[in-house]
């Protein structure tokens, strides 16, 4: 079983707006490995959230998915029916959104909102009405208290406005797993935390991860999360992936010059007194973009060659960067 | 007196009473209140940082806007370069906010949709009647947009027509073109992308070198704090547990809630080893602070006198002190994780 459990090649999703074509995501490669944690770093705008909804089949007019192959555990998703899909989202690939008060529906409990998933994915439940429902209430219970939900039994009945930011983050964790997805999409999990809060919950994930034996593709703008929760990072910077390798490589000797710009940005006590560089400008207009390095109105060693299409190039085996001043061609 | 600091804050406490409809004031229901800031005393010296850290909801945005009357202060004492800001009347303190200003955290909503930026930037000229002419407000402003970074042909802009990182510079040129001498920073670069938050921090700091300006650094990113604070202070539940000189607070934490913020920062460094320190639990609500030691319901080193005495502020080190039960006994959280 060593091929991938999701493999995304060459995919481009585009939004066709009245300003114009913006490619959200040009030409991305994603492969996440079975029992692996991806993380995948970018900035608003890079095209990290809009890769993982192609990949849940979640993008809507005026966007959609203009070419590429998205194939999961030995299956094109790009083919399959909305019917076949949705029977996909939830069971086996399952996705948490950053805001988890917005995502949580304000009227129904938490309760009826695990409910509702098993109800839909869950083939091995009874089929009597009253088997069914203490099955779903055990299984329920079982998922609030696998998150670290204190008094499972009775906070099925509370309404996700009771719960307080990281205690929502966890509930959508929950509803996430219940039917214990191969693949977990966690689009800026902790984003909205405090960081004592961020902690456990990324821990939270860490653990179930080991537990369930699934995949997890942590979506985050944070390189520290990824330095301390992920087996292997992806850099997006305007639509592209340009860097992906083992965490230690990307982040201990970056080859790209943004992820060295984002590196050498982050303010850190041990930098006191020293300048922070700053990448200067600001990510182009994703609007009819020219074929070249994306990065090089910013880029500080840009040169002539940068005027041209670049692929991704191999730095070390595993590590590829998408800059003409990496090593060699990829095969 | 050049060595008084500029900001002096002394048992400064902000209250915040809830309501209660009269079917319940009658029938008896007592009055709730959140205690959002509790007897915090602390000073800014002139041309000095003090970075102010803290989760969401302990209380740390409303210090600012106290310190600034923005909220009025419950009680407590603000004296600004020798005078007390919680004595003035609004005619003097209109004259005094010339002198203290604030940057907000949302560069979205604290600009005016329907103002361009010649407007929302030229606003605190005419408030404070600092240029006469229609002229002279537009070339003050066109001068102070230049200085944060965005460009004078900008100025008929309106706010939507710039991206997160110019926004927020728009809110510093309005923060600076009264020329004030301390500004309170409240979270300015949160909501921002990290390359351009590095941007932010940078132009924050050459401005301060430049017009030697004051600040009070709002954040719950310690390591923002870490890298542009002189001095820090930590707060928990509308009260301040730790401060100091940055160095000795955040690499020699005394107080365990500073020590476990600190461990949970997530490091980029892969060789680093660190030991965690695992907080249970969430902040418990300011309407019911826990008996005690605010900190006592997660704190892993709580003894029993902690859930019953609050703590004094006691002095650990030079000019670094903590509010803690168990400072004598010099414990160390993060040597009890690796041990």
């Amino acid at each position: 079983m060593n091929a991938p459990l999701l493999s995304v090649t060459d995919l481009r999703t585009v939004f066709d707006t009245r300003a114009g074509r913006v490619c959200a995501v040009d030409g991305v490669n994603v492969e996440v490995r079975r029992g692996e944690c991806l993380g995948v770093v970018g900035e608003s705008g890079s095209g990290k959230s809009v890769t993982f909804a192609s990949v849940m089949g979640l993008v809507r007019s005026p966007g959609r998915i203009d070419g590429g192959a998205i194939i999961f555990d030995g299956r094109d998703l790009r083919t399959l029916t909305p019917q076949q899909m949705r029977k996909v989202r939830g069971r086996d690939i399952a996705m948490t959104m950053q805001d988890a008060l917005t995502a949580l529906n304000p009227a129904l409990t938490v309760g009826e909102q695990i409910g509702e998933v098993l109800e839909a994915h869950d083939e091995t439940l009874p089929s009597s009405r009253g088997a069914r429902n203490a099955a779903i209430r055990e299984r329920s219970v079982e998922m609030l208290s696998l998150v670290g939900i204190p008094s499972a039994e009775s906070r099925l009945r509370q309404y996700p406005h009771e719960f307080s930011g990281g205690m929502r983050q966890r509930i959508m964790i929950a509803i996430a797993l219940a039917c214990r997805p191969k693949l977990l999409i966690a689009d800026e999990p902790t984003t909205a935390l405090d960081v004592t809060i961020q902690a456990q919950v990324l821990e939270l994930i860490t653990d179930i991860r080991a537990k369930l034996g699934m995949s997890v593709v942590l979506i985050t703008h944070d390189l520290g999360v990824v330095t301390e929760h992920c087996d292997r990072v992806m850099v997006m910077y305007a639509g592209q992936v340009v860097e992906e390798g083992p965490v230690r490589e990307v982040i201990g000797s970056p080859s790209h010059p943004y992820t060295k710009g984002l590196l050498g940005s982050i303010p850190r006590l041990a930098l006191r007194g020293q300048k922070i560089k700053p990448i200067e400008g600001q990510v182009p207009d994703l609007i009819d973009l020219p074929a070249q390095c994306r990065f090089y109105s910013r880029c500080t060693l840009r040169q002539d060659v940068c005027k041209s299409l670049i692929s991704m190039r191999e730095a070390t085996p595993g590590h590829s960067a998408r800059c003409v001043l990496v090593g060699k061609d990829r095969p | 007196m050049s060595d008084a600091p500029l900001l002096q804050v002394t048992g400064l406490t902000k209250h915040y009473s809830g309501h209660r409809s009269i079917g319940q004031r009658l029938g008896g229901v007592p009055q709730t209140v959140v205690k959002a800031v509790n007897d915090v005393s602390l000073s800014v010296r002139r041309g000095e940082i003090l970075g102010l850290i803290g989760e969401s909801g302990c209380g740390k945005s409303t210090l600012g806007r106290a310190i600034l009357r923005l909220h009025e202060p419950t009680e407590g004492k603000v004296v600004f370069d020798g005078k007390d800001v919680t004595a003035l009347d609004a005619d003097a303190l209109k004259s005094m906010r010339r002198r203290m200003q604030i940057i907000f955290q949302d560069p979205y909503a604290s600009l005016n949709p329907r103002r361009t930026v010649a407007e929302i930037v030229g606003l605190p000229l005419k408030l404070h009647g600092l240029a006469t002419t229609q002229d002279e407000v537009r070339a003050k402003v066109a001068a102070i947009i230049e200085k944060v970074g965005l460009k004078a042909n900008q100025l008929d802009r309106y706010p939507h027509q710039f991206s997160g990182g110019q926004r927020q510079r728009i809110g510093i040129a309005r923060a600076l073109i009264s020329n004030p001498e301390f500004i309170v920073c409240d979270e300015p670069v949160s909501a921002l992308d990290v390359s351009i938050q590095a941007q932010i921090i940078e132009l924050l700091l050459n401005l301060k070198s430049e017009l030697g300006l004051t600040y009070l650094f709002i954040s719950h990113d310690i390591s923002v704090i870490g890298y542009l604070s002189d001095r820090v202070a930590v707060m928990y539940l509308g009260e301040i547990v730790e401060m100091g000189p940055v160095d000795a607070v955040l690499s020699r934490p005394r107080h365990p809630y500073t020590q476990s913020l600190m461990s949970a920062v997530p490091e980029v460094d892969v060789h680093a080893q660190k030991s965690r320190v695992r907080l249970t639990g969430d902040l418990p609500s300011p309407l019911n602070p826990p008996s005690g030691c605010k900190f006592h319901t997660r704190c892993p080193l709580a003894i029993d006198i902690c859930k019953v005495k609050a703590p004094v502020t006691e002095t650990v080190g030079e000019a670094h002190t903590a509010a803690c039960h168990r400072l004598a006994e010099k414990l160390s959280l993060l040597e009890a994780a690796e041990a």
